[in-house]
């Protein structure tokens, strides 16, 4: 406790809230708010309307959000798997092989996604592999973009998973391949979900890599919230960037419930 | 884990070198390879060879001058803003604490997890031409037009990412100050020592190495940002991400674009790289057998370290 008077408690209280309710509250009540109105012309929106989210939930911008959910689905765990094979490996090497396998994973966090959007374009518009225009170039942004989160996360549980169970494992004669599949990975669900999860999330909110590289036929939900904000239809933008808020949470929720139920196995 | 890493002899050695190899293979093959296509495009002109002539030109455009001083200047004050407030905020949240801040870390790690240009959609209902702030202003004093116009500005920008990278500041600092006893800091006050003299004396520098690392980390992310400029829709804004845009797919100049991302490449990476030491140093000497936990609760993380 670092202030002792009652008034001057309240005074910081009041000062924090006059600081934080406005600049981090604020924005998303906002679009909300903005969601539901047709106009803002005063201190609050006026017209209100459900017509936005009748919108946002058919045709094109249904499309947008399925579009969303796979690439996230996709991205999410190719990043996984990638991830955690990179994070086990470079586990069992030490010194400088390791450090160098942390370096090159964490890599993709330093470049700008932009650049890992350019990169991508660069490299997969000729032969010998094309993937400019399809819907595999954006997934495989994603997964570059995702991974580093992926192996963080993993590397981080597994220098903190006690040994003895492995090596109980071991030593009543179970092989590598079993050790990994019924111990280290069952011990690791925990880590591997939330892994997931911001994996998820990153990807359903990536813009500046998919702006990059989105063909026609595939266009993610953020990209849509720029196209409607664009051309001035900013209202039915904040429906689609309510949509796409609700999703990501619904989804870090149905992983963080994953996760308790393996907490208790 | 030393135990075990031994324990399975190095007998092993040569294999689990090899089951590293195909994930470094899969990321080489695309990301790295993609890179390095990059760095090549960027000395290779159109019509063959190589020469650097691309950079010559792209550092003679203002265009280019002007989006590395608009990207250099905005991540540097987003950055010192996130640090003042976020060092302001986390002060109160871990030393005044209050009903309900439990329920504030959940929702910073929320806030965390949400695409950055949802503030900007935001900012403009609130200090947009036809938003929350002006409606009030007109309301109020019945004038055509609102004061507030500087969203398709720097300032705009500026907003924007302070607001959205100040959580990023906040979550290593409320790890940090978990671990500074409370008994130190009653025995300063018990000494005499007013509030702000504490915060300087005694907090400060405990938490000056997660000050630094958080704010590198949020440099890199305030250079390398690319959603909240974009939707500024500002003409007059130009970074450099926006520019490896504008020259890539708006005017279809490779080259050009090559040329930007391998000067934005090298900035970034070089501040990440700095990001990296500063971290490292911010580790409060894991040694290798105790590793760091990943903050999830910073408070009962602090609880358990004390104890131990």
């Amino acid at each position: 406790m670092l202030v002792h008077s009652r008034r001057a408690r309240v005074c910081v209280w009041a000062a924090f809230l006059v600081v934080f309710l406005p600049v981090f509250a604020l924005p998303f009540l906002v679009i909300v708010a903005a969601s539901f109105a047709t106009g803002w012309s005063g201190a609050l929106p006026s017209g209100p309307t459900l017509g936005h989210y009748r919108d946002a939930v058919r045709g094109d911008a249904l499309d947008a959000l399925v579009t969303s959910l796979l690439t996230a689905a996709a991205a999410s765990a190719l990043a996984l798997a990638l991830g955690t094979w990179a994070a086990l490996s470079a586990h069992a090497l030490r010194g400088r092989a390791r450090r160098a396998m942390d370096l090159l994973f964490m890599l993709p966090v330093a470049v700008p996604s932009v650049v890992v959007g350019l990169s991508l374009l660069v490299a997969f518009s000729r032969p010998p592999v094309l993937l400019n225009g399809t819907r595999a170039i954006v997934v495989l942004a994603h997964t570059v973009l995702v991974t580093a989160f992926a192996y963080r996360s993993v590397t981080a549980a597994v220098t903190r998973l006690d040994p003895a169970y492995e090596q109980a494992a071991a030593s009543l004669g179970a092989s590598p391949p079993y050790v990994l599949w019924r111990v280290r990975l069952p011990l690791l669900l925990p880590s591997l979900s939330a892994a997931a999860g911001l994996c998820f999330a990153l990807s359903m909110g990536e813009l500046s890599a998919t702006m990059m590289l989105y063909p026609p036929d595939w266009l993610p939900l953020p990209v849509k919230v720029f196209a409607a904000t664009d051309r001035g239809a900013l209202f039915s933008g904040a429906a689609l960037a309510v949509v796409l808020m609700v999703t990501t949470l619904l989804a870090l929720s149905a992983v963080a419930r994953i996760r308790t139920k393996a907490t208790y196995r | 884990m030393g135990a075990a890493g031994r324990g399975s002899g190095e007998r092993g050695a040569g294999r689990r070198w090899v089951l590293a190899l195909p994930p470094v293979l899969v990321l080489g093959l695309v990301f790295l390879y993609p890179l390095a296509l990059v760095v090549q495009q960027s000395v290779s002109p159109d019509g063959g060879g190589h020469s650097v002539a691309a950079y010559g030109q792209v550092f003679a455009e203002s265009a280019f001058r002007g989006a590395l001083r608009n990207t250099v200047l905005i991540a540097v004050g987003a950055t010192v803003g996130a640090l003042l407030l976020g060092f302001a905020l986390a002060l109160v949240v871990a030393f005044v604490p209050f009903p309900g801040g439990k329920a504030l870390s959940r929702f910073i790690d929320v806030f965390l997890s949400f695409p950055s240009f949802l503030i900007t959609l935001a900012l403009l209902f609130v200090y947009g031409t036809a938003g929350m702030a002006n409606g009030l202003w007109t309301g109020a004093t019945g004038a055509a037009e609102g004061p507030f116009d500087f969203l398709h500005t720097p300032w705009g920008v500026l907003l924007a990412e302070v607001t959205y990278f100040t959580p990023f500041v906040m979550r290593p600092l409320l790890a940090a100050f978990s671990q500074v006893e409370t008994a130190q800091l009653e025995a300063a006050a018990s000494l005499g020592a007013k509030a702000p003299r504490i915060v300087r004396k005694v907090i400060l520098p405990e938490a000056l190495p997660a000050l630094a690392a958080g704010g590198s980390l949020v440099l890199v992310m305030c250079l390398n940002e690319f959603g909240i400029v974009l939707f500024t829709g500002a003409k007059g804004v130009t970074t450099l991400p926006t520019l490896v845009y504008g020259k890539a797919i708006l005017d279809g100049d490779y080259p050009g674009a090559c040329v930007v991302a391998v000067v934005d490449i090298a900035l970034s990476v070089a501040l990440y790289g700095l990001y990296r030491v500063l971290s490292s140093r911010a580790a409060p000497a894991a040694p290798s057998s105790r590793p760091s936990r990943p903050s999830r609760s910073p408070r009962t993380d602090g609880v358990r370290r004390a104890r131990a």
